[in-house]
This record gives structure tokens, C-alpha cells and sequence, in this order.
């Protein structure tokens, strides 16, 4: 077992913990939003496919991670688009939505895959880091943690930023009506279509750059299905994060460290089945659930469209 | 549109054929000038779909085989979904259904069981095991109000990896070189109807169809579901013990699920190899949409999908486009679907029906 406490152990299951979690993190805040204004966003995963294929894609044809990050957010907002017109606007089910949006992800991402790259497996490069100066020379964490990706630190920047508009600004307090009281958010003269669109818009941005960081940067590559389920523990984080964004992001580290786990146990050179490891997150979920069945907390009217004048 | 609601029957027989016809039409539309865009040709590719799923007679026999796990699935998201309960765990409970009949069944079968006990035997497993795999959401939902969309897919994407775990290290047949389960030999398997290749539990499958929908139309039982699915507070007025029935629904929702992984495994496959996913539940869920809950309506639906899962499976070898255009097609017809929905309610809102 001593091993498992080696200096390559920790780094590697630390930068492991940090690649897996940072689009967690980033789609656990996207679905946030929504949740607070009222909007069960199911679609996610399918946000995020098309963040990961739309991303790896215009990178590997432009060579700029810069340009494909842009892409990536810009394709899940164009797919969240469509899922604020159908379920903001004209109030379909939500869930039904969600489903066929997720379903059309897969499948167009995995055609255009199938089209394009099945035939060379195109890599992108190793992504640009930026070292913060000092931190980054500390021994075992400093290349893990303060040598990284510049998303990783602006997605732990967001999470402060969201803090303080959920908490400090009347933006935040729009948000929450809409979820809780949409009919006292209309009569206080914003309107509740309005506020849920701009929300379904934030998540998609979010989910689409947390794929993008999947495929461009913890991958290098786009795989078919890759983010396998990725999105729907982002919706369990948010759920149960009772739209605290800390939470998210703790959530989000320890999700990381249990994707992680199998790689660093392989660099400890341990070997388990990883279908075993695969379980792990989802097995973390059930019993986070379980354990933790009465804190977790949805408004009101998530899931409800709101019609003007209904009670 | 929610969970709950009742097919109804309103409007001109016309407006209700339109319905369903225009959304079929306008995806297969969209999923042509896919095609075109990919450089194939839609015409060509359709016309191959029809040819090998429906009008060949291997093919056709193959569409309509395929057609048991599919129902049966159906059969328990009707229940499902007419209780209010959005069971998308499905493919979890089929998979590790489907894979503790593959151990079991050789296993009876080599010792001599007869057919009918070895069946039986695996049919009930199947359902056992399909059912305690949704007891988890069934417990958070009726005990603590837990969202079961978010549980019954997490316990979906725990139980296909769980099932993969125990086809490579306790069910694996050592014989082989890839990880896969004894092998049902092909005698023991479902027996077919007649000359074709049809197994008889595709009849099974459509008789549990006929059963729920009349299950949840006429019995007082079904009854109490819908009546939890689409008011859980005036359930609990009436002195509906809810949670009872909300155990209820997840089981036999479940249970269903089992028991197509237990058919498909006894009537076609005989074995599972490793990472073996058909994701069976995921696409029928639109279909039974679509169908507005009906069981009548979803035999047809299912049969549609059949021939389109067929015929693209010998599009894919043949035209080299690949399975997953299937899965945008029903994405598309789940939105083109919705769309038409949407514009329905609006027209009768405007006419003030």
C-alpha cells in the first residue's frame, strides 16, 4: 500500500481529479441557472456532446484552442437555443425535449465523427498551460494544481463571480423569483420568459465549454458518446448544491477524484476492471442521494412552464 | 402533455392521422437533407431500409423478432409513465436482467431442467431482477420526493457497467477468447412460429402490451395509478396509500424491463458478450410518446421503429451510413413531434376547445 502514497500517486490523481472535474464544474454551474429559474435542463449531456465534437472540431481545423473553446460554448447555446424556444417559449415538456436533444446529440456527433476523423483518429496538442508564478513550483501539487489550462482557473473564478450574483444582485434575485414565485417576478414587471431564455442560454454556453474542455483538453480527441453521462452528474450536482455554486464545485472535485481514480491507481500499479472504476461515480451518486435525500432541494416551479395568469 | 395525461380522443380522425403522419414526415424529410449533406443518397438509403426491414422475408421476420424486448419495454413505460413516474432506467434493467438469464439458462439447461422450468424460472429471475434494480428510485421518490428522472438514470448507467462486470469475471465462459457467457444452446432457446424465424415471444411481448394498456384503462388498479400520476395530492385525499403504488409502478415498470432482457436473450441472442449495449429503452421512450400512452398505437409505432432498426443495421453494412443516423432520426421525430403538438394545442386554444 505505500504504493498509493507516492508523490506520482497524489500529482497524478490530483491533475486526474481537476481534468474530470472541471466540466462537471462548469456544466454543474451551467445547470444551476437553469434550475434556480425554474428550468429542468435534461438536454444537458446533449449540450455538452456538441460542445466536445464542436470544439475538438474547429480547434484541430484552426489549431487554436482559444477559437474552439468559442466554438464549443457556442454550440451548446445554439442547441440550448432550440431548448429555450420549445420549452420557454412555447412550453413543451421539458423532459421529452431533453431526451430528444441528447438523443440528436449522439447521434450527429457520432455521424459527423464517423464522416470526418473515424478513419485517422486526429489528435490535437498537448493544451497551453499557464504556470502562476510561485505556486506552481510547489512540490507534488504545484504542477497539478498551479500548472494548468487557463479555463480550469476561470471556471473556479466563476464560481466566486456566480456566488456573488446569486447572492449580491438583483440579477440573482430575478433568477430565484423566476423558479420560485414566476407570477411575483411578473408582477414585479420582468418578464418570466425572458429570465428563463437568458438562463436555458448561460447553461448551454457552459455545458458546450465544459464538453470543449473534455475533448480539446482532457482527451485530445473526440470519441463518439464521450461524455457518458457526464452531464447527468452535473444535474445531480447542481440538484444537490440547493443553489449554493460552492457546492457545486466541491461536488465536482470529488467527482473528479473518483473518475481519477483508475488512472492513478494504474500509475500506483494497481489493476482493477474498469468497469469497477466506471461504477464508482454513478455508485457515488445513489448513495450521496440516498444519504443526503432530504437536503437536496428543486424550486417550486422547476419543470413548469409558466402561463401568465395560471395558478 | 405531462407524464400522466390520458390519450384522448378528439378532433376529426383526419387531424389525428396528421397528427402522427406529419411529424414521421417532416423527420425523414430533415434526415434526407442530412443524408444529401454527408454526400449519400436519401432516396437510395431509404428505399434500402424498406427493402431489407419490410419487404424482404428475412428481413421482415427479423423486424418483427425484433419487436419482443421493444414492446415488452414499452409495455412497462405505459405503466410507467401513466403513473407519473419517468422510469429512464430501463436499459440498466434489461441489460442486468438480460445477463443473469445468460448465466442461468445454460446453466439449468446442461442440468437437465425441462423447458418449461427453465423458462419459467428465467422469466421470473428476469423480472425479479429488473424490478429490485428500480427499488433504490422507488424508495427516493416515495419517501423523500427524489426527482427519479435523475436515480433511475444514475441506477441505469451503475447497472450496464455492473452487468459488464459480471460478464467478465463470474458469468464468463472460460472457452472463449472474449469475455462473454455460456452459450444457450440453440434448441433450448424460445421456440419459433412455424417456418419463420420468429420466436414466440414476440407474442408474449404483444399479449403484455394488450394486458397493461387494458390494465390501466379498465382496472380499478390502473385507475389508482393515473390518479397518483396526475394529482399525487388528491391521491393522497382519496386515502391512495401513494407510496404503495408508487413501489407498485416502478416494479412492474421494471419487472417489464427484465422480462425483455430475459426474451431477447432466449429468443435471439443465447449469449452476451462484454460491452454488449442495445439501448433499447432510450429509443422506445420517444415511440411511446408518440403513441400518447396507447398500447394499440405503440404496437404500430414499435413496428415502424423495427423496420427503420433492421433495415439501417444492413444500411449501415451496405451504404456505409452508420447506425447512429437511426438515433437523430428519432430525435428528430421527438421534436417534429412535439412541434406538432405545440401548434395543435394552440390551434384548439384558439378555436376555444
Amino acid at each position: 500500500m505505500s504504493a498509493l502514497l507516492t508523490e506520482a500517486f497524489i500529482g497524478s490523481l490530483i491533475f486526474g481529479a481537476l481534468t474530470a472535474g472541471i466540466p462537471l464544474l462548469l456544466a454543474g454551474l451551467g445547470e444551476q441557472i437553469s434550475e434556480k429559474a425554474g428550468v429542468l435542463n435534461i438536454g444537458l449531456e446533449g449540450m455538452m456532446l456538441f460542445g466536445a465534437y464542436a470544439g475538438f472540431a474547429v480547434a484541430y481545423s484552426y489549431s487554436s484552442f482559444t477559437i474552439g473553446f468559442l466554438a464549443g460554448g457556442l454550440a451548446g447555446l445554439a442547441t440550448a437555443c432550440l431548448m429555450a424556444l420549445l420549452c420557454v417559449v412555447w412550453s413543451m415538456n421539458q423532459i421529452v425535449v431533453g431526451i430528444a436533444l441528447t438523443l440528436g446529440a449522439e447521434g450527429l456527433t457520432a455521424l459527423l465523427h464517423h464522416f470526418q476523423f473515424s478513419r485517422s483518429y486526429p489528435r490535437l496538442p498537448k493544451a497551453e498551460t499557464l504556470p502562476l508564478p510561485g505556486l506552481s513550483e510547489l512540490p507534488v501539487v504545484g504542477g497539478a494544481l498551479f500548472d494548468r489550462n487557463l479555463l480550469v482557473y476561470l471556471a473556479i473564478l466563476l464560481t466566486v463571480f456566480m456566488v456573488w450574483v446569486f447572492n449580491r444582485t438583483q440579477l440573482g434575485l430575478n433568477l430565484q423569483a423566476a423558479g420560485d414565485k414566476p407570477a411575483a417576478l411578473d408582477a414585479a414587471g420582468v418578464s418570466v420568459k425572458g429570465t428563463r431564455f437568458a438562463a436555458v442560454l448561460c447553461t448551454g454556453f457552459l455545458g458546450g465549454l465544459g464538453g470543449a474542455y473534455m475533448s480539446m483538453v482532457g482527451g485530445g480527441l473526440f470519441l463518439p458518446f464521450m461524455t457518458g453521462g457526464a452531464g447527468f452528474i452535473a444535474i445531480v450536482l447542481a440538484m444537490l448544491a440547493r443553489g449554493h455554486p460552492l457546492w457545486v464545485l466541491i461536488g465536482a472535485v470529488l467527482f473528479g477524484v473518483s473518475l481519477s481514480l483508475a488512472t492513478a491507481l494504474q500509475v500506483a500499479g494497481v489493476n482493477i476492471p474498469t468497469d469497477v472504476i466506471q461504477m464508482l461515480p454513478f455508485a457515488m451518486v445513489i448513495l450521496v442521494l440516498i444519504i443526503f435525500a432530504r437536503h437536496s432541494y428543486l424550486p417550486p416551479a422547476l419543470g413548469i412552464p409558466y402561463h401568465r395568469g395560471e395558478r | 402533455m405531462a407524464a400522466g395525461d390520458k390519450s384522448r380522443l378528439d378532433g376529426s380522425a383526419l387531424a389525428t392521422v396528421l397528427r402522427i403522419l406529419l411529424p414521421i414526415f417532416l423527420a425523414l424529410l430533415v434526415g434526407a437533407l442530412l443524408l444529401l449533406a454527408l454526400g449519400k443518397d436519401p432516396l437510395a438509403y431509404y428505399g434500402y431500409v424498406v427493402k431489407r426491414g419490410l419487404l424482404s422475408p428475412t428481413g421482415l421476420q427479423a423486424s418483427i423478432t425484433r419487436m419482443a424486448p421493444l414492446l415488452l419495454i414499452a409495455a412497462g413505460l405505459i405503466v410507467a409513465f401513466r403513473s407519473g413516474l419517468w422510469n429512464l432506467g430501463v436499459d440498466g434493467q434489461f441489460l442486468l436482467a438480460a445477463v443473469c438469464v445468460a448465466a442461468l439458462a445454460p446453466g439449468m439447461a446442461a442440468h437437465g431442467f425441462g423447458d418449461v422450468i427453465t423458462l419459467g424460472a428465467c422469466f421470473i429471475v428476469a423480472m425479479v431482477i429488473g424490478a429490485a434494480w428500480s427499488l433504490i428510485p422507488a424508495f427516493l421518490k416515495a419517501s423523500h420526493g427524489i426527482n427519479e428522472i435523475i436515480s433511475t438514470l444514475m441506477m441505469s448507467f451503475l447497472g450496464v457497467s455492473f452487468a459488464n462486470v459480471l460478464i467478465k469475471i463470474p458469468f464468463n465462459d472460460p472457452t472463449t477468447t472474449v469475455p462473454q457467457t455460456a452459450t444457450l444452446p440453440v434448441e433450448d432457446r424460445l421456440a419459433r412460429l412455424g417456418d419463420s424465424t420468429v420466436h414466440w415471444g414476440v407474442i408474449l411481448a404483444v399479449i403484455m402490451v394488450v394486458a397493461v394498456h387494458w390494465m390501466m384503462e379498465r382496472s380499478s388498479f390502473g385507475l389508482k395509478l393515473q390518479i397518483v400520476g396526475s394529482n399525487p395530492r388528491a391521491a393522497i385525499h382519496a386515502g391512495l396509500n401513494v407510496k404503495l403504488l408508487t413501489y407498485a409502478a416502478f416494479a412492474i415498470s421494471a419487472g417489464l424491463a427484465g422480462l425483455a432482457g430475459a426474451v431477447d436473450l432466449l429468443g435471439v441472442h443465447g449469449t452476451i458478450r462484454a460491452d454488449w449495449n442495445p439501448a433499447y429503452g432510450i429509443l422506445v421512450i420517444p415511440l411511446v410518446f408518440l403513441a400518447r400512452f396507447n398500447g394499440y398505437a405503440v404496437i404500430a409505432f414499435v413496428f415502424f421503429f423495427a423496420v427503420l432498426m433492421i433495415g439501417g443495421e444492413s444500411a449501415a453494412r451496405r451504404l456505409g451510413v452508420p447506425t447512429f443516423f437511426v438515433l437523430v432520426l428519432v430525435a428528430l421525430l421527438m421534436l417534429f413531434f412535439a412541434v406538432t403538438e405545440f401548434l395543435d394545442q394552440a390551434r384548439k386554444k384558439k378555436t376555444g376547445a
